[in-house]
C-alpha cells in the first residue's frame, strides 16, 4: 500500500510543500521527492503535486510565471504518459495558467483573503482522489486564498458539468464567489486534479480536522488496485 | 529600431471585477454618484528592439498572449511607438 511514489514541486514562494511531504512521507510512509522548479527529472514518480503557496510572489497573476518553470515541460510529459497530477491552491492556479485544466482563478468576490474551514461536497466518488469517501460526503476542509474564485466561460462550464469534471463544490455556498460553487475540477481523464481546499492540512490525527485523510487513502487505494 | 510599447490589460466584461466595484462604491460615497462601470486593469510599459513598427506590434502581441495577459479572463490593447524617431 505504501508504494506510491510522490513528487512535490517546490517553486520559489511555495509554502505547503512540506505540509504535503509530511502527509505523503510522514503519515502515509510513501517515498516522496521534493523537486526544485529548475529540475526536469520526474522519472519514477506516480503522483506529482504542485503545492500551495505564492509561487514567484504571485506576480502578474497567480501561477502565471510558475507556468514557465523548467519543471513544467516535464510535468506535461508526465501527464501525457498517464501520470497523476495534483494541484492544491496555488498549484490549481498554476494548472489553469498552464492550460492543463480549463478556466481561471481570480480575486475573491468579497476581496478578502479567506482563511477558514469550509464545507466541501464530494461530487464524484469514482476518482483516484475520492474513492475512499462515502457517497454524498460533505467535508470540512481548510482554505486559505485571496484568488480562489473559479471562473470560466459558459461553454466551458457546461462541458465541466456534462463530463462530470466538477469534483468538489463548496457547500452550501462558495465563500469566494466561484461559479457553480466550484472548489475543484479534474481533466476528462480524472488523472489531473486541481482544488483550492487543502486536504494536506486536514490529515494529521493530532490535528482537529481529519477530513483530508480519505483523500490521500484514495490515492493509495487506486495504485493498490 | 527602439520601440516603446504601452499595454492595457482588462478583465473581460463577463468577469466580475470586485476591485472596480469597490472603487465605484467608494466614489459614490464621496458624492460622485454620476460614476458608473468602474473597471480596474493593468498598464504595462516596455521597450523593445525591432526592425519596424509592424514587427514590434506583432512581437508584443505574442508576449501578451504567452505571458502578460491570460486570454481566458483578460483582453488587452497594444500601442507601439518608436523611441526618439
Amino acid at each position: 500500500m505504501a508504494g506510491v511514489r510522490f513528487g512535490i514541486v517546490v517553486f520559489p514562494g511555495s509554502n505547503c510543500d512540506r505540509d504535503v511531504a509530511w502527509v505523503t512521507r510522514g503519515l502515509l510512509g510513501c517515498p516522496t521527492r521534493l523537486i526544485w522548479h529548475r529540475e526536469t527529472d520526474l522519472s519514477g514518480l506516480d503522483v506529482v503535486v504542485l503545492p500551495g503557496g505564492f509561487s514567484y510572489g504571485d506576480y502578474l497573476r497567480c501561477g502565471a510565471i510558475a507556468r514557465f518553470a523548467p519543471v513544467m515541460g516535464s510535468l506535461k510529459e508526465h501527464a501525457a504518459r498517464g501520470g497523476y497530477v495534483l494541484g492544491i491552491c496555488n498549484g490549481f492556479q498554476i494548472l489553469t495558467e498552464a492550460g492543463l485544466l480549463p478556466g481561471a482563478l481570480v480575486r475573491n468576490a468579497n476581496l478578502h483573503f479567506i482563511c477558514d474551514r469550509v464545507g466541501i461536497c464530494v461530487e464524484r466518488q469514482d476518482l483516484p482522489w475520492t474513492s475512499a469517501y462515502p457517497q454524498g460526503s460533505t467535508l470540512t476542509l481548510p482554505i486559505a486564498h485571496g484568488e480562489g474564485r473559479y471562473t470560466c466561460d459558459p461553454d466551458t462550464l457546461k462541458q465541466l458539468q456534462d463530463r462530470g469534471q466538477i469534483v468538489f463544490r463548496y457547500a452550501p455556498v462558495a465563500p469566494n464567489g466561484s461559479v457553480d460553487n466550484i472548489a475543484g475540477i479534474c481533466d476528462p481523464s480524472g488523472r489531473i486534479l486541481g482544488l483550492m481546499p487543502h486536504p494536506e492540512r486536514a490529515a494529521d490525527p493530532d490535528l482537529p480536522g481529519q477530513d483530508g485523510i480519505p483523500f490521500w487513502q484514495s490515492i493509495l487505494r487506486s495504485f493498490a488496485a | 529600431m527602439q520601440f516603446q510599447a504601452q499595454i492595457q490589460i482588462h478583465l473581460r466584461p463577463s468577469v466580475l471585477d470586485p476591485v472596480g466595484a469597490a472603487v465605484q462604491s467608494s466614489l459614490h460615497q464621496l458624492g460622485h454618484t454620476q460614476v458608473q462601470q468602474v473597471r480596474i486593469g493593468k498598464h504595462i510599459q516596455l521597450q523593445l528592439e525591432a526592425p519596424d513598427a509592424e514587427t514590434a506590434h506583432r512581437q508584443v502581441d505574442e508576449l501578451c498572449h504567452q505571458l502578460l495577459a491570460n486570454p481566458v479572463i483578460e483582453t488587452y490593447q497594444i500601442q507601439v511607438d518608436p523611441i526618439g524617431g
